[in-house]
């Protein structure tokens, strides 16, 4: 449970520099009249929204990693192999979530056509990177790593599917995003859907970096074991 | 009182006015409609109708108790159904629906000042998502097999193997129900948390928040944080179920043959299933707590005591909720540190919940006290919550939670203080706000009876189970047939209480009949009965229009609780009167 730990630490510590930023030791019987701040953020609310949905979307992937770290110190644990193909994937990953960073710069900039392009990229990029996973899973299928039979391998394709459905999720938001790129609309009022899409794509392709780390540690292969026991233990 | 100057100073426009959207016909106006209060008032319907199902549920399980042998339509299997369906029910489709989904909606937007949620249309997607995970739940009652008898807490690996009732079909549309009703969930709670923080009128500081939008609003990040835990458990045990995944299943052999799986653990489930479930204890108290504060400070004509301790309660008991679920598996065999550790953290919570029941009762000292419907319910909710906490410091230490945690002890204790008191406070929300959203008051004696009649009923029927509890009746069983330490007369008290069950569940079709009665013809309300001073109350129409607060959007120029003011003209100033005509009439010298 330590992982659900650490992320929820992390998310205290946002919550308290939040309130400290509120005045919560006010005396609001004493302060009648008028005050300008409210304390609202001059963020977009679109912007916040996308911050509370990481949150809850953060807590849901700190679980899943948490159970399966749980998992490995408990009975009857196989470890999986790592296909080899998932330094591409990553890679894969990496390239779309710096294409969107591009994209950002870009629209901030005013270059429409460059927006475009990354746009494009950001979501080429993503789709080989399911195409990847997808081809992943047939990998450790083919090496008999079934759904049923190997605790390490369920646990590898339900949180990779989790991470996938939710990179598809913001494959519908970046379609969207194109669209209107396309219906050259101004930059500036691209500029925030642009924004909101890279801030997603790099979360995911965090998750993605944590559990592809947690993998390869548990890799009977790759690593010693002893080492594996030490850092499951820890987590 | 401090002079903060004039008025003039209020920067313009600090909350950019947002572009409404308006509904063009009948259907986009009450069906798929985006308005906050129509969604209200949909979840509140959605979740009250199917909270009439298990009311009905607990009945048939009364009567089990009671008249063992009698009812031939109540099988074994029966009897488990309707106990998980039941608890289900209640805790999640009717408690948690109603205090976010439909308190939530209608009071955020109209408390904070706003004209309506920052994201309507999702908003509006997370009713229709809900009432799906609801048609989901009413479909496995009539699918084959029947609905899941696993228990609420669906523990594997029995929630899943056959011999449970509803092990084909019940338990996959449990699951599924679940999991949308989450993702239904999680759409309406980005909303609420969302337009509490960047929502806020003009001058509506955090601090200046009545404490209802408080309550709901750590109450839905608790609830956004937990649920996951349950979303997760609620897949890796549907692959369970249908794929034949071992995620909590460890090798079994039933009936002399060896199952399919093997490896996994039935503990992370309960270890998941405890992490959102205990803060769902609190998903529906914090609303609760915040509700009530509101009641009793406006029906006491009060300011509420300790306001800043009120608000630092609510979120340290919010923090403190996710470091207790182990005091739910204290019999699955615990390493006796971790006992320890999750009893002391328990107990804890006491100290900021002890807080604001000694702010509640100071706020009554001394106070203005009016016994309307809404006050009475306030004051149940108190003496229950005290009740039914009380009985939560015995089973909070593990050593005697152990011997009694099987028994009815346990179902006295939660119907006590997470069935009883919440339900108080929805029905002294329910009372309170009703002229707001229909504009007629209530038939103030039949509020009445049906305030004594549950409230007094409640204690005649959970009182005596604590007692039952005690000399070891065991809960979760069908009948107690030839039990050697349960004496003759647990069989009289069982139907001492099945009897008071049903005249409490037959009372409350006095508060329906109120309800329709009143809404035809009830007392006009006027735009603001109760003479309280948040921003709801000041609305230019009631029930409120589109938009909530015709052109301008109200400015707000001091706290919620306002009332009894010294030298004050009225004994309550609304949040958005300005100082200054009030300081002309308060100032002779």
């Amino acid at each position: 449970m330590n992982i659900i730990f650490i992320f929820l630490a992390v998310l205290a510590a946002i919550v308290v520099w939040w309130l400290s930023q509120q005045r919560i030791t006010a005396k609001p019987w004493l302060e009648t009249g008028p005050i300008g701040d409210t304390g609202a953020s001059s963020l977009p609310a679109a912007k916040i929204g996308l911050g509370v949905f990481l949150a809850i979307v953060g807590s849901l992937f700190a679980l899943l990693l948490s159970a399966y770290s749980m998992r490995t110190e408990m009975g009857e644990w196989r470890p999986a192999p790592v296909p080899k193909l998932l330094w591409l994937n990553t890679g894969m990953l990496i390239a779309s979530s710096g294409a969107l960073q591009w994209a950002q710069i870009a629209a901030r900039r005013g270059k429409m056509d460059a927006v475009r392009a990354s746009l494009f990229a950001g979501g080429a990029f993503a789709l080989a990177f399911l195409t990847g996973q997808l081809m992943a899973w047939r990998l450790l299928d083919a090496a008999g790593y079934y759904l049923t039979d190997n605790p390490a391998a369920a646990f590898f394709y339900l949180i990779t599917g989790v991470h996938g459905l939710h990179l598809l999720g913001g494959l519908v938001a970046l379609g969207r995003t194109m669209d209107r790129a396309w219906r050259a609309v101004t930059a500036g009022e691209l500029r925030l859907s642009v924004e909101l899409c890279a801030i997603y794509w790099h979360f995911l392709l965090l998750v993605w970096l944590v559990f592809f780390s947690l993998l390869l540690l548990t890799d009977p292969i790759e690593s010693d074991s002893g080492v594996v026991a030490f850092i499951c233990r820890i987590l | 009182m401090v002079d903060v100057g004039t008025v003039e100073v209020i920067p313009p426009a600090e909350v950019e006015d947002v572009e409404l959207y308006h509904p063009k016909s009948w259907v986009t106006k009450y069906v798929f409609c985006q308005d906050a209060k129509v969604i209200a008032i949909q979840y509140s319907i959605t979740a009250i109708s199917i909270g009439l199902v298990a009311l009905v549920l607990s009945w048939l399980i009364r009567l089990q108790l009671a008249f063992p042998d009698t009812f031939s339509f109540i099988t074994p299997s029966n009897y488990y159904q309707f106990i998980t369906m039941h608890g289900m029910i209640m805790v999640i489709y009717l408690l948690t629906a109603l205090f976010l989904g439909g308190f939530g909606n209608y009071l955020i937007p109209l408390m904070v000042g706003a004209r309506d949620m920052v994201f309507p249309y999702v908003n509006m997607l997370s009713y229709w998502v809900y009432l799906l995970a609801v048609l989901v739940l009413v479909a496995s009652f009539f699918a084959p097999g029947g609905p899941t008898g696993a228990g609420w807490t669906l523990y594997p690996p029995q929630a899943i193997l056959a011999g449970t009732p509803g092990q084909d079909w019940g338990i996959i549309l449990m699951l599924a129900s679940l999991i949308l009703f989450i993702i239904g969930f999680t759409m309406g709670g980005l909303n609420y948390v969302v337009t509490v923080l960047q929502g806020r009128t003009r001058g509506m500081t955090m601090m200046r928040l009545p404490l209802t939008v408080w309550g709901i609003f750590t109450a839905t990040i608790l609830a956004l944080l937990a649920f996951p835990a349950l979303f997760v458990a609620s897949v890796m045990m549907l692959l369970d179920r249908v794929l034949g995944t071992s995620f909590f299943m460890p090798a079994i052999v039933q009936a002399g043959e060896h199952l399919k799986y093997g490896g996994g653990s039935p503990i992370l489930f309960q270890h998941l299933f405890w992490f959102f479930g205990h803060p769902e204890v609190y998903i529906v108290a914090l609303p609760a707590f915040g509700i009530v504060s509101d009641l009793i400070s406006t029906h006491a004509r009060k300011n509420i005591f300790g306001y800043r301790m009120m608000v630092w309660a609510l979120v340290a008991i919010a923090v403190l909720s996710f470091i207790v679920w182990g005091h739910h598996m204290y019999i699955s065999g615990m390493n006796p540190p971790f006992g320890f550790f999750f009893a002391t953290s328990t107990l804890v919570i006491a100290i900021p919940t002890a807080i604001k029941v000694y702010n509640w009762v100071l706020t009554l000292w001394r106070g203005d006290i009016h016994l309307t419907v809404p006050m009475l319910f306030a004051l149940g909710f108190i003496v229950t919550f005290v009740n039914g906490g009380i009985t939560g410091l015995f089973l909070g230490n593990v050593i005697v939670d152990v011997p009694l945690s099987a028994t009815m002890f346990v179902v006295a204790h939660f119907h006590m203080v997470m069935g009883i008191a919440p339900i108080l406070v929805v029905f002294g929300g329910i009372y309170h706000w009703y002229p707001k959203i229909t504009g007629r008051m209530w038939n103030e004696k039949l509020g009445q009876f049906h305030f004594w009649v549950t409230f007094l009923g409640a204690y005649l029927i959970y009182f005596p189970m604590h007692y039952l509890g005690f000399i070891g009746v065991p809960r979760r069983y069908y009948e107690l047939g030839g039990t050697a330490f349960v004496p003759p007369s647990a069989a009289t008290l069982n139907v001492f209480i099945t009897a008071a069950a049903l005249i409490v569940g037959a009372a409350q079709m006095v508060f329906f009949f109120n309800m329709i009665w009143s809404l035809l013809k009830g007392k006009l309300a006027g735009s603001n009965p109760w003479r309280a001073t948040t921003l709801e109350w000041q609305t230019p129409q009631t029930p409120p229009g589109h938009g909530n607060w015709g052109k301008e959007l109200p400015i707000v120029y001091r706290w919620a609780y306002d009332y009894s003011v010294p030298g004050a003209s009225q004994d309550f100033l609304p949040q958005n009167q300005p100082p200054a005509k009030h300081m002309t009439e308060a100032a002779p010298s």
